[in-house]
């Protein structure tokens, strides 16, 4: 008999869970974005950002972060590839049927978050890691990695600030189907409280994307 | 009323088959789509050629036999019914209609429109049933049975196999069904008995068999004739969850 891990509900499972934790994880994120056009200096960014390079539980928290990643995107794929294979012959007319609109193209968005994970990490992530092309900043004596100084640099370009911006409305699409379906996956389900996951659903994505939008634009524009 | 139709000929599981155009012509808009097809096939017979293969029993809504897939949506532009009950009226004066099998590779083409939904027995074989003994007859109230779970395993029950979830679903997947079949039983006391047992084995033959994977798009909710809800798909996730977690 299949298990927990292969079955098509059990797959749902692991995606449902690696999904909502991603979308823990983009608050944290968007909560740390915003101090740097919130405040006056870069100092809150870059010892925020400081801490969530060094302090060992966050070094955890990393770790499990990718491999919720991981985890998400690898039964993504998977489950797409069974999907295809399971109607190997195509209608002529595809499918008319009423559906929740952005489930048609979960793959899709996926697509193109990963690209922009990609680009993301080597513009920020692996250049403070790896390349240590940053410039520095001295608070309290101590030296700190000037993060919010590359940030800005990067969204002084206006081509950036567009890709930034059209990647965070492809995650809002996948979010407006990605939200509520896991609470469907979880076996989440009730009259009263599922039309308030969905609207928490738009809410949460609406604000968070627009959240994440508003950084390059306010940091292109006014900066 | 007049119609052209691009119907699927498939001479048997193995040949390639292709799209044929056939005209029909005075049709009644009281006509059902089956009974539009038995004049285009009288057409067929009279000119000697081979008419086209459909499933049907019933022709009134409850066996779940008929089984097409009419121009993009399966049993066709009506809402919760089968296609034995759409009418011609539901369709303008000389469009053309295209008329497709279900598609999925659990349910592959025997001959023309007619598919092999056995796929859906090999399920129900794997665990929807009650297998205790459950005595005889018992007296009326015997076993108290809270309404509102009796008319959930009810509206569960109403499902009649027809295979419309998984010919509209993008993924191919028999979740709808197998989430109707494990309800009807879990929301009754002689259901819970087997329940968990019977969960983890419908799910296990409905991956094995090669239906894919539910994302949560709808269309089988939209499309079912008997409007079984995604709140039973719910039901199925929690129960397998629970049966294979707890
Ligand atoms: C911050 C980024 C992301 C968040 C917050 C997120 C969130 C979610 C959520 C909550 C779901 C619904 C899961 C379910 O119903 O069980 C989902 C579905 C999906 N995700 Fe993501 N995701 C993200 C990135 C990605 C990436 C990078 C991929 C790359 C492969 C991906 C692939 C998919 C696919 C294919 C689905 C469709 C499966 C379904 O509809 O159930 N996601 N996502
Ligand atoms: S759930 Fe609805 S569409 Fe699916 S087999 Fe049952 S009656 Fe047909
Ligand atoms: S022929 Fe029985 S439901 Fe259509």
């Amino acid at each position: 008999m299949s298990n927990i891990l292969t079955s098509s509900i059990g797959k749902k499972l692991m995606m449902s869970l690696a999904g909502l934790f991603l979308v823990i994880f983009l608050i944290v994120h968007l909560a740390i974005n915003l101090s740097l056009i919130i405040a006056d200096t870069h100092e809150p960014f870059n010892k925020a950002a400081h801490f969530m390079g060094t302090n060992i539980v966050i070094k955890v928290m990393e770790i499990i972060l990718f491999g919720g990643f991981l985890l998400h995107m690898f039964y993504g794929v998977f489950l797409q590839i069974q999907n295809w294979m399971a109607r190997p012959k195509r209608y002529r007319k595809e499918n008319y049927s009423q559906t929740s609109f952005f489930s048609k193209f979960m793959i899709h968005t996926a697509a193109i978050i990963t690209v922009f994970l990609v680009i993301h990490l080597l513009d920020f992530y692996l250049k403070a890691k790896l390349f240590g092309e940053v410039p520095m900043a001295i608070y309290d004596g101590r030296e700190y990695h000037d993060l919010g100084t590359l940030v800005i640099n990067k969204f002084k370009i206006g081509s950036v600030v567009i890709f930034y911006i059209v990647c965070f409305m492809i995650l809002a699409f996948h979010l407006l189907h990605g939200f509520q379906s896991a609470f469907q996956s979880l076996g989440l389900e009730h009259k009263k409280y599922t039309p308030v996951i969905r609207a928490l659903g738009v809410i949460y994505t609406v604000f968070v994307t627009a959240g994440f939008m508003l950084i390059p634009v306010y940091i292109y524009f006014w900066m | 009323m007049d119609f052209t139709l691009k119907i699927w000929r498939q001479e048997n599981a193995s040949a390639k088959g292709r799209f044929e155009t056939y005209k029909v012509t005075g049709i009644s808009s009281d006509c059902s789509f089956l009974e539009m097809l038995d004049i285009l096939n009288q057409q067929l017979i009279d000119k000697f050629e081979i008419p086209v293969c459909f499933d049907h029993d019933c022709r009134e809504g409850i066996c779940g036999a008929c089984s097409l897939y009419i121009n993009g949506r399966p049993h066709g532009p009506d809402s919760a019914v089968t296609a034995c009950q759409l009418h011609m009226r539901k369709f303008k004066d000389g469009d053309t209609i295209i008329v497709e099998p279900w598609r999925a590779r659990p349910f592959p083409v025997i001959k023309d429109l007619v598919v092999d939904r056995s796929s859906f027995d090999r399920i129900i074989e794997a665990g929807g049933y009650v297998s205790i003994n459950t005595g005889g007859v018992p007296d009326a109230n015997t076993i108290p049975i809270p309404r509102a779970n009796a008319e959930t395993a009810m509206d569960a029950a109403a499902c009649i196999g027809c295979g419309a979830c998984v010919a509209a679903c993008k993924n191919a997947s028999a979740m709808l069904f197998v989430a109707a079949k494990v309800s009807q039983f879990a929301m009754l006391p002689q259901g819970r008995v087997e329940a968990k047992e019977r969960v983890m084995r419908m799910v296990a033959k409905m991956d094995e068999l090669g239906f894919g994977n539910c994302t949560n798009t709808g269309a089988c909710e939209a499309e079912c004739p008997k409007q079984i809800s995604l709140s039973h798909i719910a039901r199925l996730n929690r129960e397998y969850l629970s049966a294979r977690v707890l």
